[in-house]
């Protein structure tokens, strides 16, 4: 118990404080205003995104000085904050983790506002900075993987900057723009990092403050039931009057939820932190080191898979167009769909566009990791055939085996489920294939694969022919009707000599 | 009256004054746009000005033209003209010269077509391959599968005083119609 007197000194600072600042106002109508005795555990979301955008700040302003944000420099002072500086490998881990809670979060926040229906009225202003924040943490998220101006961040950029090239008739000025110049650069970092630090994190905060003014202004929403529906005519009197009645203070009563969640978070980020530290850099921004397989960090990696899956024909409209037209259907949502219905029972729709986006994002996500249509670069020098496909062959066919793997067939191809998965898998390609259709596939190519009828002598050819017409999967040699008797009157025939030179590295 | 209404005008103050505070309020507009404009145009101006002003392409020596084995592929390191004193190795560059005879070349941007990812030469099957979203291209650049909409990006190209020299500084892109 504090003495009488110093209680009368503290009464009187805290009278003085509030006087000159009406400090106590301002925790009445923000601390103190009362919410909805619903609103429970589906509302700790947006809380925690904005623990999680704290961190991010106060861990970036001490990452701040340590890096060196240079392209000379970038990359060394990462691996210094990593090995050198004390906590230094904690600090990064915590900061790179902690956005991708951030952004897990914000996406948790979303979800959650879209299936309840709290968009609509008179919440669309809310809705509103809210998907200004989406983005802002979304560019928060890209930038910062330009910031460890490693291989991913260098190529990423090129991807980057092939897409805003494609804007039709300002492609190239936006480019330059973006880069800082004609060429990825010290330019184009100091300008990803003007972005990341300043400008991005400056515009998140005053809208932060606009979202919650807006959520202070308009109240929480409650939790939907099925039935009450929203009329912009008689709701705002009703809610403020069921608030009034029913409602708990938001400190401490709603508060106690989203301290034990941001609390757990937060145990959670340190122990996720510490497993897995922090993330790169990776390989050297060299852009002379060409065997580089840029990939971008897990949340972007949906985006890479749809541009690997996008049809040729429409990927510039769809890339220019898709994402302006889907900001803008999110932003108009709480204008399309202002009353009704709040409870994901009563709108099905709502639910299954949901679940849609989900699935997609998901699949495309998964897609991403395994990234089959790329081909595995170095399959044709590390991932020799299984002796089980050789053994028991001819000379030719093993020459032929030879030249499978010598002209990169691998790096596409599978046998056995080893090698790469951007064309079908040959385990048993002859039970599918005739002769006559496996050497025309081989030098007319088609179905996504090269033609290497310019490539590969017609000696090569047919070696790898006689290979490929043994993979029969084990026990289905003869599945094509015809496919041996062609063979066999080939391998009677005089061989065929090619003149021209093969490849010229052999 | 409601936090929101203004508090009354007065009505009472001499025309002399009226006009004061009107042409203070004018004075007061004008001077603040011609002193925002007069500041905003250097700092938009150096924020945009990689877009707007001339570009830095220069003609860059790759060697000798006699150095290169008629009908080879070989990846070549240069670097950036016009670069800045912080790029690092970013200033580093690379191409891939094809010598398809004696002072006949072709020389590639190591960019894919589709996005831009670092394309790998495969001298065996003489095969452009890109690591991303699987861009094939043959050894003449032209496309050969994937999602490229188009071949490899050229350099162009010239032998002056015995070098083979490209004409470099800018990041290929669909734009650039090479």
């Amino acid at each position: 118990m504090l003495p009488t007197g110093l209680k009368r000194v503290a009464l009187h600072g805290v009278q003085w404080l509030d006087d000159r600042t009406g400090v106590m106002w301002v925790l009445r109508h923000s601390m103190f205003h009362r919410v909805p005795i619903s609103a429970k555990w589906w509302y700790v979301f947006g809380s925690a995104t904005m623990m999680f955008f704290t961190v991010q700040v106060v861990s970036g302003i001490v990452l701040a000085m340590f890096y060196a944000p240079s392209a000379a420099q970038a990359y060394d002072s990462l691996v210094y904050i990593n090995e050198q500086v004390p906590c230094g490998w904690m600090l990064r881990a915590i900061h790179g983790w902690s956005s991708n809670a951030m952004c897990y979060m914000m996406l948790l926040h979303l979800a959650q506002v879209f299936l309840h229906g709290t968009y609509k009225y008179p919440r669309e202003l809310t809705w509103l900075f809210g998907v200004g924040l989406c983005i802002l943490t979304l560019g928060l998220a890209f930038t910062g993987q330009i910031m460890r101006w490693d291989a991913d961040a260098y190529w990423g950029l090129g991807i980057g900057a092939a897409i805003v090239d494609r804007m039709p008739m300002v492609g190239n000025q936006m480019r330059a723009i973006m880069l800082g110049g004609t060429e990825i650069s010290g330019a184009t970092l100091s300008r990803f990092f003007a972005l990341h630090v300043f400008i991005l994190p400056g515009t998140t905060v005053a809208l932060i403050g606009l979202h919650l003014y807006s959520v202070l202004r308009k109240g929480i929403s409650e939790m939907p039931k099925a039935g009450e529906v929203v009329d912009p005519a008689t709701y705002t009197k009703g809610y403020e009057a069921r608030v009034h009645k029913t409602g708990v203070p938001f400190y401490p009563d709603a508060a106690r939820r989203d301290m034990v969640f941001c609390g757990a978070a937060l145990i959670a980020l340190v122990g996720v932190a510490a497993w897995f530290g922090p993330m790169g850099p990776g390989g050297l921004p060299d852009p002379t080191i060409i065997e580089a397989s840029p990939r971008p960090d897990g949340l972007f990696l949906w985006i890479f898979a749809a541009l690997a899956l996008l049809p040729p024909g429409s990927e510039t409209f769809l890339l220019l167009v898709g994402p302006p037209v889907g900001i803008a259907l999110l932003a108009a949502l709480p204008f399309i769909s202002p009353r009704g219905e709040r409870a994901p029972s009563r709108r099905p729709l709502s639910v299954l566009i949901f679940c849609t986006i989900v699935t997609g994002i998901g699949v495309l996500t998964w897609l991403g990791v395994a990234s089959p249509w790329s081909p595995v670069m170095n399959a044709w020098t590390s991932t020799p055939i299984a002796p089980a496909f050789v053994v028991g062959r001819t000379p030719l066919e093993l020459q032929g085996a030879l030249e499978f793997q010598f002209a990169q067939c691998r790096n596409c191809h599978a046998i056995g489920g080893t090698g790469g998965m951007r064309g079908p898998d040959l385990t048993d390609v002859a039970t599918r294939l005739s002769w006559d259709q496996l050497v025309r596939q081989i030098q007319q190519g088609g179905g996504n694969m090269p033609a290497y009828g310019k490539t590969l002598s017609s000696v090569e050819t047919h070696a790898l022919a006689a290979f490929l017409s043994t993979l029969d999967g084990g026990s289905l040699r003869a599945a094509i009707p015809g496919a041996m008797e062609s063979q066999q009157q080939i391998d009677a025939a005089p061989t065929p000599v090619d003149s021209s030179t093969t490849s010229d590295a052999r | 009256m409601s936090e929101c209404e203004l508090p009354p005008q007065t009505n009472d103050a001499p025309a002399s004054s009226e006009n004061r505070r009107g042409f203070l309020f004018a004075a007061g507009t004008t001077l603040m746009a011609i002193g925002g404009v007069l500041v905003a145009a250097p700092i938009i101006g150096a924020a945009v000005a990689p877009g707007v002003l001339p570009e830095k392409d220069q003609w860059i020596s790759l060697g000798a033209a006699t150095n290169w084995v008629a009908a080879t592929t070989v990846l070549i390191k240069f670097r950036n003209p016009g670069g800045a004193p912080d790029d690092g190795i970013t200033r580093e560059n690379a191409c891939y010269v094809r010598c398809i005879e004696a002072g006949k070349f072709q020389v590639f941007a190591v960019n894919c077509a589709h996005l831009g990812c670092p394309v790998e030469w495969f001298s065996q099957s003489r095969l452009f391959m890109c690591p991303c979203h699987g861009g094939v291209y043959y050894e003449d650049g032209s496309r050969a599968s994937g999602p490229p909409p188009r071949g490899l990006f050229e350099f162009e190209w010239r032998i002056r005083e015995g070098q083979l020299e490209i004409h470099s500084g800018r990041l290929p892109g669909l734009q650039e119609g090479t």
